[in-house]
């Protein structure tokens, strides 16, 4: 209880800041292809049965930094987070043509399902931990992966806590149920879950939309550390979140790629009118 | 009118306290109130009279069975060997019990190994898994005596196993497929897909992502079909009547060895029928009743403690 107390505490102590923070965006606003692209889409059309989803997307992913998806509701914005790792396979009736790649391979012809999946890891909207203990619940992917050893995993479940945040309030608990956390240990939960196999890219599907300030302020400070080992494509309709915690913003309409660019470029001299309007809130 | 009404919301002013919507429910709300209350009374009234009128004929029927059946429980009832002056109802137990795994083990990994090709596995909604679940439906509801029939003619007869609790209980696992399929297709599809994400999401197989993510918190409904099965099992007597006979001995498999399941084996349900139908020892059926009521209850709580083991992760303490 008091322990609680105290992490709360503690997390008041850490002001989320409106304004971009100068430390937590080191990386200049880099024009494109500054940076080598760790994952593109090209000439992506999307069909769910006849209806069109995604029209002609041409994105690219730059390593090492956040890429935000922004756009109205069912604007395609997790269908394309979902092609990248190949979540729509699960999907019935779902088609893809055009071209997906990580680091220039094909990721549906030229790397297996399973290694995609394990170096492109996901973390959804609804923290969805399995209905076991924390520390299974981080030990299942490096044990899917062959990781067998009580002491390896140990280390991997300790490490992949530590780099999601969530050590301190987790550690003396990682025999209990995880589905006994709140919402947000849940999501930093998932978040090291995901970390525990090491991904090189991390989608982030609306990961804050269930939580609140705190969490999401935490969340948010994490991604910043992370970029600094991981791609991070994240998908927002917080407008705030994407200027804070974004380098590059790409912004989506009716299945259409509108623009994409750095965040600032995006956020303050948005070359389409549309762009303009939604980032303004206008419409959406 | 409704154009008034739309441009004061429009606009926000604020709407004429009382319009015509408001006079309508003036006009009703009395008598309403009145007549929504005894409704309400009734209902309550006649739902607490169905629980208890239930909960009445349970106990009357197991407190009759007990103060009929509980004298005679003597030890001469629980001797090994069965004769005809101590009626024990010892080698009956012992089979019900024999019946029981042997029915299980053949039933469930069947059962539930379709109800993971059905969920898991098939295309959802195809023709062919509605084919399948219509059919299990309709499975369920034959009555016992058919299936004994079918036990007679093919296990019996035509593959030769004689009246034995191996043929009794390939019969009982039959009959209790369609239940155990069922029961543990509704409790996969009630898993959410978040599971299934989460295992794919990891590059987990989709083995693996069944096994370690959706089937464990499964479990205690699959249980549930389980333990419906065990009680039509431990229950029944038509079927085995036709396909595991009724000699009163426990199958010798000290001498024998497996070739044991070929004997006949007649469980509880079966012995007390043929207590009751010979009329000439009601008392030791009363007392055989006893104890197989007993033996229903030590089975579903070892099913339900089994499934708290299984799914030990999925408690939150
Ligand atoms: N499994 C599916 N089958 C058919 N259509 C789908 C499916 N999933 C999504 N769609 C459709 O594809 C379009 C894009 O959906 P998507 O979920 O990608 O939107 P989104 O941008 O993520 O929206 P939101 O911000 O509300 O999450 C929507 O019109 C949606 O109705
Ligand atoms: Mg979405």
């Amino acid at each position: 209880m008091t322990n609680m107390m105290l992490e709360t505490a503690k997390g008041i102590d850490y002001k989320p800041s409106l304004q971009k923070p100068a430390q937590a965006n080191p990386v200049p606003a880099d024009r494109e292809g500054a940076v080598a692209a760790k994952m593109g889409v090209y000439d992506l059309d999307l069909y769910y049965k006849d209806f069109q989803a995604l029209k002609k997307v041409n994105l690219e992913f730059p390593e090492n930094r956040v890429t935000a998806l922004i756009g109205p509701s069912g604007c395609g914005k997790s269908t394309l987070l979902k092609s990248l790792n190949r979540m729509n396979d699960l999907v019935e009736g779902c088609r893809i043509e055009g071209e997906i790649t990580l680091d220039g391979a094909d990721t549906r012809r030229a790397i297996d399902v399973n290694s995609l999946r394990r170096r492109v890891g996901m973390v959804f909207q609804q923290p969805n931990p399995f209905p076991m203990s924390i520390y299974d619940n981080i030990a299942f992917g490096p044990r899917t992966h062959g990781i067998k050893g009580r002491s390896d995993l140990d280390e991997v479940v300790e490490r992949s806590l530590r780099d999601a945040a969530i050590w301190d309030e987790l550690k003396d608990r990682l025999k209990k149920n995880a589905l006994g956390l709140s919402g947000g240990q849940q999501q930093r939960l998932c978040i090291a879950r995901a970390l525990a196999v090491r991904p090189e890219v991390l989608l982030m599907d609306e990961a804050t939309s269930a939580l609140d300030p705190i969490s999401t302020a935490k969340i948010e400070e994490l991604v910043g550390e992370l970029k600094t080992r991981y791609t991070v494509i994240m998908v927002t309709h917080n407008m705030l979140q994407a200027l804070r915690v974004s380098d590059k913003t790409s912004f989506f309409l009716l299945g259409e790629m509108i623009e994409a660019g750095p965040t600032e470029d995006v956020f303050t001299n948005p070359q389409d009118e549309r762009t303009a309007d939604y980032v303004a809130g206008r419409f959406g | 009118m409704s154009m008034r009404m739309d441009t004061a919301l429009a606009t926000g002013e604020p709407v004429a306290p009382t319009d015509q919507i408001d006079a309508l429910f003036a006009k009703v709300s009395a008598n309403h109130e009145a007549r929504r209350r005894a409704t309400s009374l009734f209902l309550r009234g006649s739902v607490y009279a169905g629980a208890a009128l239930t909960a009445l004929i349970l106990a009357f029927l197991v407190g009759y069975i007990l103060v009929k059946g509980v004298p005679y429980l003597t030890p001469s009832l629980f001797e090994w060997r069965y004769n005809s002056t101590n009626v024990s109802l010892m080698p009956a137990l012992v089979n019900t019990v024999l019946m029981a795994l042997v029915s299980l083990v053949l039933a469930v990994p069947f059962g539930v190994g379709s109800a993971i090709y059905l969920v898991e596995y098939a295309k959802r909604g195809s023709k062919f898994v509605q084919l399948v679940r219509t059919t299990t439906e309709t499975l369920q509801g034959i009555p016992s005596i058919i299936y004994g029939l079918f036990g007679l003619l093919f296990f019996v007869t035509a593959l030769g196993w004689g009246l034995s609790l191996f043929s009794g209980a390939c019969t009982l696992a039959i009959m209790i497929l369609p239940v155990v399929m069922r029961t543990s297709e509704e409790a996969l599809l009630a898993v959410p897909d978040s599971y299934r994400e989460g295992g794919f999401g990891l590059g987990a197989g989709r083995l693996r992502t069944v096994f370690r993510c959706v089937l464990p918190s499964a479990i205690p409904g699959i249980l549930g079909g389980v333990i419906l099965g065990l009680g039509r099992i431990v229950g029944e007597v038509a079927a085995l009547l036709f396909t595991a006979g009724t000699i009163a001995q426990i199958p010798s498999f000290g001498a024998s060895g497996f070739a044991a399941l070929f004997d006949s084996a007649r469980t509880l349900a079966v012995h007390m029928y043929v207590l009751a139908s010979e009329g000439l020892h009601v008392n030791q059926t009363y007392a055989t009743a006893v104890v197989l009521l007993a033996l229903v209850v030590l089975l579903n709580l070892a099913a339900t403690f089994a499934a708290k083991k299984m799914s030990k992760g999925n408690n939150n303490d």
